[in-house]
């Protein structure tokens, strides 16, 4: 067992300073970058809290649209395939469902300020 | 140093030129560079800019139409009295500069944000997306005669370049797998009109100025095709940076687009624009995921490329949105 703080709490702290005593300090082209970076602290932060349960639950809802099991690259590249193929499509039951909570999931990791996923939430 | 190489250049043929200050380059990756600078003379200082692949790095890559297509298509933009800046001169071996050219430099703003946020831009955004209408039309019309030789497009060509990318990554994105499928179902085909587009033409290569639009640039990916291209280019949600009850870059309408389009003495075909906006959705999200290859790839561990790797999920929402949207 590894001692704490935990890699979320140390991230966060780290991006926390970059962002009230650092990007005060920096000017041009690396207050971008620095900016990009913060946005990737946050994003890896993100992904820790949410990453369990969205994989688990995406595999859960693959397993049941494909009737097997296997990795979720496997899974995915199953479905891949099935759709490339045309065998399942839009009016197959559950997949647009599964396809949507899928993509809502990897937004709020990737983007949570993206307007179309804040409209999907509902919230704009 | 490239103040005095300007220097020499531009003495040979801007008559009075007394020397080159303030050059500052703008942007630029291993193969190309734009620098702003300002040439002195006796009536004070003309702003300039430098489009180059500087010296060694001659050869244009893929899909490129290279840096003497782009010169020749903007000075026939500008002759055609489209917004453009003019080309002032066409880089030569003696200039040893690279290959390339210089222009005139158009004062305006280039960032989305600004375009759709600032007070400044109020009285432009209304009336944009019937001027670009009426801008695109006019590309579209340039004359066959005097365009330069690049490469011809079509929906099928460009479908399957898009597929053969992404299939190259070897990684299952399901919802791309719906796009390319939805894709492959509607494909037109070659239209029966080709003319040339330009192939960019969105955010970030439009100067607007508080009156509207000041100039098109970056003719980089120009090509014979389907005029349709552009106009479903430019409604790409990904260029409406928020705006996205706006299709037409975040500040207007399609019907506003098509009526400046069609204005200019052009016919819109809706059902075909709806079908390149959905390619180019699809086509931006290769592009993101292409950018994270390069990311792994590449000498330069660009952080900003890793991240714009994690953007291809906007586009996948977007094309659900466009594709199988909820009640």
């Amino acid at each position: 067992m590894q001692d704490e703080p935990t890699p979320t709490e140390l991230i966060k702290a780290v991006a926390d300073f970059l962002r009230n005593e650092i990007t005060p300090e920096i000017k041009g082209h690396n207050a971008f970058k620095l900016r990009v970076s913060i946005n990737a602290l946050d994003l890896v932060t993100r992904q820790l809290a949410q990453e369990g349960d969205s994989d688990a639950a995406e595999a859960a809802r693959l397993k049941q649209l494909l009737g097997r099991q296997g990795s979720l690259l496997e899974l995915n590249r199953a479905l891949s395939d099935r759709i490339a193929k045309g065998d399942v499509d839009l009016q197959t039951p559950g997949l647009a469902e599964h396809l949507w909570q899928t993509t809502m999931d990897k937004l709020a990791v990737d983007q949570p300020n993206y307007a179309s996923y804040k409209r999907e939430l509902g919230t704009k | 140093m490239i103040e005095q190489q300007l220097g020499r250049c531009v003495a040979s043929w801007f008559e009075g030129a007394t020397g080159v200050t303030g050059a500052a380059k703008l942007s630029g990756g291993a193969s190309q560079e734009t620098w702003s600078f300002d040439i002195v003379h006796a009536g004070g200082t003309t702003g300039a800019i430098l489009r180059r692949a500087p010296p060694g790095y001659g050869a244009s890559p893929g899909r490129a139409a290279g840096l003497d297509a782009e010169a020749v298509l903007m000075q026939l933009a500008h002759d055609a009295g489209l917004p453009s800046p003019r080309v002032m001169h066409v880089l030569t071996p003696e200039d040893e500069l690279g290959t390339g050219f210089i222009m005139t430099r158009i004062e305006g703003e280039t960032i989305a944000r600004k375009i759709l946020r600032d007070e400044q831009f109020a009285k432009a955004r209304p009336i944009l997306a019937r001027q670009l209408g009426g801008v695109v039309a006019g590309i579209h019309g340039l004359p066959a005669a005097k365009l330069p030789k690049l490469r011809e497009m079509n929906s099928t060509k460009e479908l399957a370049d898009m597929e053969r990318e992404y299939r190259s990554f070897g990684r299952p994105r399901p919802v791309f797998e719906l796009a390319l499928r939805w894709l492959r179902e509607r494909d037109p085909g070659p239209s029966k009109e080709v003319t040339l587009v330009h192939g960019d033409f969105r955010h970030g290569n439009l100067i607007i100025g508080p009156d509207g639009v000041r100039a098109v640039l970056d003719w980089e990916i120009a090509h014979f095709g389907d005029p349709m291209e552009d106009l479903g280019w430019i409604c790409v949600n990904s260029w409406r940076f928020g705006e996205i009850d706006k299709p037409v870059g975040g500040f207007g309408s399609r019907e506003d687009l098509f009526a400046g389009y069609e204005a200019a003495g052009r016919k819109v075909d809706p059902d075909r624009v709806m079908f390149w906006e959905v390619m180019g959705t699809l086509r931006w999200g290769i592009m993101c995921c292409g950018m994270m290859q390069r990311f792994r790839a590449g000498p330069d561990h660009s952080m900003e490329r890793a991240m714009i790797g994690r953007r291809s999920s906007e586009t996948e929402i977007d094309l659900l949105r466009l594709l199988a949207p909820r009640a």
